[in-house]
Order: C-alpha cells, then structure tokens, then sequence
C-alpha cells in the first residue's frame, strides 16, 4: 500500500485538477454560460482523490450531487463533464443529466445522485451485485453529513451489514447541509458512531490529509474485498464555496473558514510532498498551469459543441 | 390445456424465468423459509433456489428497492417484493425519483431491469392500508412500465416479459385473484405477452367496457347479464396500464360508440381518467353518448364488508352506467 513517487504526484496532480476544474465551473457560471443548479467540492479534494485511489479500475463508486472531483478522481473525462455542465450534446448525458446527475457507465462510475441520501441504498445493490456475481468488485459510496439523517442512511447500511456487501461507506462531513450545520441536525459528536447501530466498524478522520484517507479507507475496501462487509468512515471536510453558486454564506463563521483555509487540503499535500522531496515549488506550479490549461480546453470543446436537437428530449426514457 | 391458479401460474413464471437466467433475484419481506410470501405468493421458490436467490430482507423496502436499482445498473435483473401495493409510498422516491429518471438523466446509458411485484386492489376486508390500485396515479410516471393481469394466462406471460424488459415494471398482483384461488388456462409450453398489448375479452357491438384487473371479471359477468337485454358489450381488458394500448380501445369505441371505463379507483386521477381523456382527444367524433367512468368513491378503501361492497365498483353500477348512456 506504500505510495511509490509517480502515484504521489498523480494523486496531487487529480487534486489540482478539481480544483481548476471548479473555480473554473465558478467562473464559467456566473459568466451565465452554465444553467441549473451547481453544486462546488473546492476544498474537499483530499476526500475524492483519497478514497478512489485505493480503487480497483473495474470497482464502482456511487455519487452526490456534490460529485465533481469523484468522477475525476475515478478518471473521468473533463471535456464530456463541462459538456454536460454546458448542457451540450456531447456531454456525458447527452446534456439530459447535467452537474448533478455525471455518469459514466464505462469506468464504473454509477453517477451523481440529486436525492440526497440515495447512493446508500444503491450501492448496496452494486455491492449485493458484486457479491452474487463474485467478481470482487468494491463499491465507494459518497454521502453528505446531512444525508445521514435519511431514513435510507439507515435501512441501507442495515442491508449492507446483515449481508456483508463489499462496500465503504464515505460520509463528506463538510458541516453543513445547505445552510444547516450538523450539530444543529444531530447530537453525535462523531457520525461515524452511527456504525455502531448497525454492528460494523466506524470510523472517523478528522484531516483534510489526502494521504491519511488514503491509507484508512484502503483499510475499510480491503476488509470490504475480502468479504468481511461493510464500514463507514466519516471524513472531516469543508467547502470552500457555498452550498451551490450564488450561495451568500452567511451562516458560515469568518474564524471558522480562516481555521480550515490553513488546512488547505491542496497546500497540506504539497508542503509534504515538498519537504519529501518529491516535489518543488516551481514543478507544482508546472502542473498547476497544466490542468488550468485542460481545464480551458475543456471549456473550449463545451463551448463549441452544439446543443442537443429538442427532439432528442423524447429519446433515452425506455430501453 | 391445463388448469392452474393465479397464484400458482405467477410462481410457476417466477421459477422458469430464474432458471432460465442466474441473473435473477429476488428481494423481500418474509419471501424465504418460512412464509414464503405474506399470502404463499412465492411458495417452493426458496427450497428451489435458496436464500441466495429468495433473498429476505428486513422491513426496508427504501433500502431493498434502491438496492435494486444499483443491482440492475451492474449486471442483475432484481425483483423486489413490495408486499402490498399500498406499501409503495414507502419507496415512492425510488419509483418516481430514481428507478424511472436514471436512464433518462445519464442519456440512456444504462438499463434498469427492475420487476417490482406487490399485491392489489380490494375485495378482501383489508383496509385502507392493504388494497390500493395505484395505477392511475403511477401513469403519470414517465419511463415506468405497469401490468395488472386479470387471469392465470397473462399473469404468467406477463410477468415473465415484465422481468425480461430492460426497464421498471410494477406487476401489480392482484390480491383477490391470489386469495380467491381463482383458475384459468395456462399451456406447459414457455411464452410471453408482450407489454402494451390490451386483449378483447368479449366482442360486443353496443358498448364497449374498458376494465382493468379484477374488475374485468366484473364486466364479463355484467356482458352475460345484458345479454339477455340484447345489449352486446364489448369487453376490453388493457393488462398493461403502461405502455397503454390506445389503439385497441379506440377502435372499440369506434365500432360501438359508446364507452364506460370499470375502474377500482377513486375516480379523481383514476387511470380510468387518463382513458377518457384519451377518448375525448382522439376519438370524441364517434361518440353516441358522454364517457361513463364507473369508478370508487374519492374516499380511502373501508374496512367493513358491507362499506367495502359499496365502495367497490361491482356489476350493478356498472350496469347501470351502461343503461344511462343506451
Ligand atoms: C431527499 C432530498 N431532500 C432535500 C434535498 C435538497 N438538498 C440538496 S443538497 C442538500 C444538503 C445536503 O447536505 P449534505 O448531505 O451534508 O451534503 P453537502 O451538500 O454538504 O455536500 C439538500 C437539503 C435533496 N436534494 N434531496
């Protein structure tokens, strides 16, 4: 499990580009160029990249609506994501789906999820379907800390632990839901407790340290592949952003936000990876510029590709 | 041919079909070793197949329904045993949000193969909260396919393309036609239905009556009553509720001129009035006389049999819908 150098740098390089990915994403919507609803992960890097490097390429994760850096993390192709985030036809969802609903079925990436809570329940079906076709695939199911409040939360792990599925459980605990703070929501200290209801093991990681998540989760998937069932791991986190853009924040607190900035997730891995020797200022810089540059290409091939025909709107609703 | 029952002709598709297909699953509540179904619904299935495959699930039907759909999206064709129709606002979301959008929203790069089963409709004293028909409402789901067989013959051909389809389907198992142990014609020989195909039950010239499940047993029986009048009824039976098959009522209609839809719902939003809609749009200029819905009362189903037979539509309120508009 040890981390060789050229994984170290992927892994920084993944969290670089969602980063460009987003504050672009920002820019590009206040700009009036994309639509809807958008949903910002800036500052919760650590957690995407973490969890999904320990993943298998034919193992399956189940996403939010706050799921951005999991589809890149899990190598998901940027020109089709601002495509859809566009609402273009060359989109992942042929613009159908847009920033909550990013699928892709080919790297085993079980989509965005707008109705908060339901990744749980569904990934105990790719996990019951791992099982029954023993293929040994692990599913990553991402959850927000408001979600865990659902009634789904819990009849979903409860499935999950009486048939130890091979699935982790990842609940993004940023603090908030909306504008909702959790200690407001529940009265657990920590949501990982909530495990215990269920008889599986809970953890909770409270750092923004990607390489931290990395190795505990790669803990909980082992012990999921090997057939030993279920955990839940809360990872402790913090957006940068608002709920979703256009967001004023005003529930958020100006020493809450300055504490978390220091534990930039971004900044915590390169200092490391710095002092490591593994990386120089001038090479983070290097691969910075890089991914902003993909990041405009992928703006650039959104821009340019046209919209859907509106009749394509009566296509894809049965098999 | 050989003479099965209802109950007996569902079990019977549910075993071919699993043998057919490893694929296959089930999930639900009391479905396994002991009860094997909450009214024997899948008797013999779990000595068959095993708790593998007959898979009991606690009473979560949001976490088993869901669990469905990511089965499905992976490779396997689940069945999830909602117990009742009436329990299906308990996963509603998955139904209306998630099982029918998500082929939709990701631009039809994925299958759903979803068979939700569950037990419908009145007639048997159990309340409110055990004999709902829901297909009315459920029509409004896009991308959301529904059967409610009315015999042992289409229970079993349908249900057996119900699990083959590669999208949601609810097969609504009717509750009295299971518990009444009510027979029919069923062959040995492995077929389907395919969904959206109505089927006539009764040619008639005079009226046509559109009913829906066990309520088509109720326009038979009114057709042999108004046949001694010489009024001639036209008996259609939709099975699949969705897709509809418009064509086959409005050619009735056609022919008749006249329609009254049977229909074991309150009539507000009943699928009874989505058919007259229909008629009304596309084949009004054939009509001799109004649309007649013969539908329940806009109250929920009661408990007491002689409360539960006024509020059931039966043959009398039919025939006489069928007197109003001759
Ligand atoms: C069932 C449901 N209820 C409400 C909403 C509206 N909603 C969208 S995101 C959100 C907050 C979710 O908070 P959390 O789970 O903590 O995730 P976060 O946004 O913090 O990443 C809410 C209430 C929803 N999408 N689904």
């Amino acid at each position: 499990m040890k981390l060789n150098k050229e994984q170290l740098l992927d892994m920084f390089s993944k969290m670089v580009l969602i980063r460009q990915f987003e504050t672009r994403v920002k820019k590009s919507f206040a700009d009036g160029d994309i639509p809807g609803f958008i949903h910002l992960s800036a500052g919760q890097e650590a957690i995407a990249v973490g969890c999904i490097t320990n993943l298998r390429e034919d193992d399956y994760i189940v996403s939010h609506h706050r799921g951005h850096g999991h589809l890149i993390a899990k190598g998901g192709n940027i020109n089709f994501m601002m495509a859809e985030l566009y609402g273009k036809k060359t989109g992942y969802c042929k613009g159908k789906g847009g920033s909550m609903h990013l699928a892709d079925m080919d790297i085993n990436m079980l989509g965005a999820h707008g109705i908060v809570g339901s990744t749980v329940t569904i990934s105990t079906g790719a996990g019951l379907s791992a099982k029954l076709r023993k293929s040994g695939q692990v599913t990553l199911c991402f959850l927000g800390d408001g979600a865990s409040n659902t009634g789904r939360f819990h009849e979903g792990i409860n499935l999950a632990a009486i048939w130890d599925l091979p699935i982790v459980i990842i609940i993004e605990n940023n603090f908030y839901a909306e504008a909702t703070s959790i200690f407001y929501s529940t009265r657990l200290k920590k949501l990982s407790d909530r495990a215990i209801a269920y008889g599986i093991p809970g953890e909770t990681i409270d750092s923004n340290d990607v390489l931290e998540i990395y190795e505990k989760v790669g803990k909980a998937i082992d012990r999921a592949r090997k057939g030993k069932g279920p955990s839940l791991i809360e990872i402790q986190t913090y957006r940068h952003f608002g709920h979703e853009e256009g967001d004023t924040e005003t529930y958020k607190k100006k020493s809450e936000i300055e504490a978390w900035l220091k534990k930039e997730p971004i900044e915590l891995l390169k200092r490391r990876l710095i002092k490591d020797g593994i990386l120089t200022e001038k090479e983070a810089e290097r691969i910075n510029q890089k991914m902003k540059n993909e990041v405009e290409e992928a703006v650039k091939f959104a821009k340019e590709s046209p919209y859907p025909e509106p009749e394509e709107t009566l296509e894809d609703v049965y098999a | 041919m050989r003479i099965l029952t209802y109950r007996e002709a569902i079990i019977e598709a549910l075993k071919e079909e699993m043998e057919r297909d490893p694929s296959i699953f089930i999930m639900g509540e009391d479905i396994g070793e002991h009860w094997q179904g909450s009214v024997k619904e899948f008797e013999g299935l779990w000595p068959k197949f095993g708790a593998e495959r007959i898979r009991e699930t606690p009473i979560s039907e949001t976490a088993f329904l869901g669990c469905a759909i990511g089965a499905a999206m992976t490779g396997m064709r689940p069945i999830a045993n909602v117990m009742f129709a009436s329990f299906l606002g308990v996963p509603m979301d998955e139904i209306f949000s998630q099982v029918t959008k998500m082929r939709y929203m990701f631009g039809g790069k994925t299958k759903m193969p979803v068979t939700i089963m569950c037990l419908s409709g009145g007639g048997m004293n159990a309340a409110a909260q055990h004999s709902v028909c829901l297909e009315g409402m459920l029509m409004s789901v896009p991308g959301l396919k529904m059967v409610s067989p009315s015999t042992p013959y289409d229970a079993k051909g349908l249900l057996k393309s119900a699990i083959r389809d590669d999208n949601p389907v609810i097969f609504f198992q009717n509750l009295f036609l299971t518990i009444s142990g009510f027979k029919g014609e069923v062959p040995e020989n492995d077929y389907t239905i395919p969904l959206g195909e109505a089927v006539i039950r009764n040619e008639g010239d005079d009226v046509t009556v559109v009913a829906i499940g066990n309520m088509v047993h109720t326009a038979l029986s009114a057709a042999g009553k108004l046949k001694q009048e010489n009024i001639s009824l036209e008996v259609v039976d939709p099975r699949c509720m969705a897709p509809l098959d418009e064509k086959t009522i409005i050619e009735s209609v056609k022919k008749t001129g006249k329609i009254v839809i049977l229909d074991e719902e309150p009539k507000i939003g009943s699928a009874a009035s989505e058919i007259a809609a229909i008629i009304a749009e596309q084949a009004i200029e054939y009509l001799d006389a109004p649309v007649k819905r013969v539908c329940a009362p806009n109250t929920p189903i009661p408990f007491s049999p002689p409360l539960e037979k006024y509020w059931l539509p039966d043959e009398n309120k039919l025939i006489e819908a069928i007197h109003s508009i001759i």
